[in-house]
C-alpha cells in the first residue's frame, strides 16, 4: 500500500452513508485478514481486501477508486463468505466500481470496465448476451485486437459461438431498465 | 414432474452442449421443462459489478415472468443462479423498494446439482443407467457462484459441498479427494487478464492431478470454458472438464458420442475410453461367472 497519510477526519461521509444503506458494515472489521488470505487474486492487487475495508471505514474514497483492486476483484465471494463479521466485501467492491464509473475516475485496469460495458451493451441491445458482438465491441474499446484470436476461431469452429444474436420480444422493457432511472441512482 | 427452466445465455452459446444434455436427462427421467417465456440475460457479473439497479431489474424481470408458471425454477448456470437468488431474496424481503407489489411466489429457485443430487432424482437416474462410466477418477469442481455467498445461495455446505460427488458416484465414476473444489478460476477476468486466469487454472488443474484425477467434472459453464481454454499444456495432455450432465447422459445412453467430444476445447476421449473398458470388464465378468457356473 502506498505510504499516504490517512486521516479519518478527511473521510467521505457520503461514501459511508451509501455503504450503510447497502448494509455493508465496514466499521466492524477487526483486521483478521481472512479475506486477504483466501482471495485468489490478491497477489495481483495493489490494495489487499483488508486494506480496502479499512480505507472504506475511513471514507478514503479517492485511494479506493484509483486502485487496481476494485477492477481485478473477480467477485468470487470468498472474502465475504469467510468474514467473521459478515462484511459484504464483494458488495463493497461493487459499490466502489459503480462510483468510479459514475464519477469518471480513470480505471487503473481499463480493459476490465471496457469488458463489462461491452457485455452490458450487448444485453441492452438484444436482451440476451450476443457473444460475437460483445467480443467485437470489447476489442474496439480496449484496443486488444489480436488477443485470443486462435481461441476465438476454435470456439467458432466448434459451434460454441452463435453467429446471430438471440433477440427477445421484451427489448423495450430492457431498454427501460438501462434508461438510468431507479432508486439506486439516488442513493 | 414439471419445472420452469431458466437456461441463461451461456447455455445458448458457449455451453450449448450443457443445455442439450440437461434436456436429454430431464426427458429420460420424466421431468418436463418449460422455459421462462422471453427470458432475458441475468446481467451476470458485469451488471452487479458495475450497476446495482440494472443488475436487480434484469433479474426481477425474469422472476416476474417465471411467477406466471408457478413451478420451481431449474437453473443450470452458477452465475444466473446466484443473481436470480439474490433478486428473489431482496424482493421477498422488501418488494416495495423495487416497486413490485405482492411478491410472494410459491416457487423455489433450484440449482441443477442440488436438484440432480436429491435422493429421489438420483434413484430415477440410477434405474435408467445403461452403462456406468467405469470408475473414472474425476475431480468434482464447483467454483464459486452456486455456493457463495451462502446466505444467498442457501448451499447446504459451501466449503465442503458433496452434490457433484454424489451425482458422479451414482453413475459409476470415482470422485477423488482434492484441494481446489471451491477455488475461483477467475472466469470473470479470462478475457481481460488471461495471464491471471492462466495462473489460477494451472493451480487448479495441478491440484486435480495431485488428487489423482484424469478428468474434472463441473456444473458451471464459465468454469468449464475457462479451465479448458486456459491450460497451456498440449491439447492431448490437457485435463478435460466435463459437465456432470454429460456423464449422466452418457451413462443413460450407453455411449459418449464423438460429436460431443469434439465440442471440447481439449481432447475429451477419456470418458469414452473408460466406458468401453467398463463394458469389456462387465462382459468378461459375465463370462467368468458363466464359466464358474459351468464348472460347478
Amino acid at each position: 500500500m502506498q505510504n499516504t497519510p490517512i486521516s479519518p477526519a478527511k473521510g467521505n461521509k457520503k461514501l459511508l452513508n451509501k455503504l450503510s444503506t447497502r448494509n455493508i458494515e465496514v466499521q466492524t472489521c477487526y483486521q483478521c485478514a481472512r479475506c486477504s488470505a483466501g482471495c485468489p487474486v490478491a497477489d495481483y492487487f495493489d490494495l489487499q481486501p483488508m486494506e480496502v475495508v479499512r480505507l472504506a471505514a475511513y471514507g478514503m474514497e479517492d485511494q479506493l477508486l484509483a486502485s487496481t483492486t476494485i477492477w481485478l476483484c473477480a467477485s468470487c465471494d470468498t472474502c465475504a463468505t469467510r468474514c467473521p463479521n459478515d462484511i459484504d466485501i464483494t458488495g463493497l467492491m461493487d459499490v466502489l466500481r459503480e462510483l468510479a464509473l459514475r464519477k469518471g475516475v480513470p480505471a487503473a485496469v481499463p480493459q476490465v470496465p471496457a469488458f463489462h460495458l461491452s457485455f452490458l451493451d450487448s444485453v441492452k441491445r438484444w436482451g440476451r448476451t450476443y457473444e460475437i458482438g460483445m467480443i467485437g465491441a470489447y476489442k474496439l474499446r480496449s484496443g486488444d485486437f489480436t488477443g485470443d484470436m486462435k481461441l476465438g476461431l476454435s470456439m467458432l469452429a466448434k459451434g460454441k459461438l452463435s453467429l446471430l444474436p438471440h433477440s427477445i420480444e421484451g427489448k423495450p422493457e430492457i431498454r427501460e431498465i438501462f434508461a438510468g432511472k431507479g432508486k439506486e441512482y439516488e442513493r | 414432474m414439471k419445472m420452469t427452466y431458466y437456461p441463461g445465455c451461456s447455455l445458448q452459446g458457449t455451453a450449448r452442449d450443457y443445455n442439450d444434455t440437461i434436456v436429454e436427462i430431464c426427458e429420460a427421467i420424466g421431468v418436463r421443462l418449460s422455459e421462462i417465456e422471453d427470458w432475458n440475460c441475468c446481467g451476470a457479473s458485469s451488471a452487479h459489478m458495475t450497476n446495482h439497479e440494472v443488475a436487480m431489474q434484469l433479474s426481477i424481470r425474469n422472476l416476474l415472468l417465471a411467477a406466471k408458471n408457478g413451478s420451481d425454477i431449474l437453473i443450470p448456470c452458477s452465475a444466473c443462479y446466484q443473481r436470480l437468488k439474490a433478486a428473489d431474496k431482496a424482493l421477498r424481503e422488501n418488494p416495495e423498494y423495487w416497486d413490485v407489489t405482492d411478491y410472494n411466489p410459491e416457487f423455489k429457485l433450484v440449482h441443477i446439482s442440488s436438484f440432480l443430487a436429491e435422493p429421489e432424482i438420483l434413484a430415477l437416474i440410477s434405474e435408467k443407467v445403461i452403462q456406468p462410466v467405469g470408475k473414472m477418477k474425476v475431480a468434482c469442481y464447483y467454483g464459486c457462484l452456486s455456493l457463495r455467498p451462502p446466505h444467498i445461495t442457501e448451499a447446504a455446505s459451501h466449503e465442503m459441498p458433496t452434490t457433484l460427488e454424489n451425482i458422479v458416484t451414482a453413475i459409476g465414476a470415482a470422485p477423488v479427494s482434492w484441494s481446489h473444489r471451491t477455488e475461483c478460476c477467475s472466469g470473470s477476468l479470462t478475457m481481460t487478464r488471461p495471464d491471471i486466469a492462466t495462473t489460477l487454472v494451472a493451480e487448479i488443474v495441478e491440484a486435480a492431478r495431485r488428487g489423482g484425477a484424469t478428468a474434472m467434472v463441473t456444473d458451471c459453464p464459465m468454469c468449464q470454458a475457462n479451465v479448458e481454454s486456459r491450460q497451456e499444456t498440449a491439447l492431448e495432455r490437457a485435463m478435460p472438464v466435463y459437465y456432470a450432465t454429460e456423464l449422466i447422459a452418457a451413462a443413460l445412453t450407453g455411449a459418449y458420442p464423438e460429436k460431443q467430444q469434439k465440442v471440447h476445447l481439449v481432447s475429451a476421449s477419456a470418458l469414452q475410453t473408460h466406458m468401453e473398458q467398463a463394458a469389456q470388464n462387465a462382459g468378461a465378468k459375465l463370462e467368468t461367472s458363466a464359466q464358474e457356473e459351468e464348472s460347478v
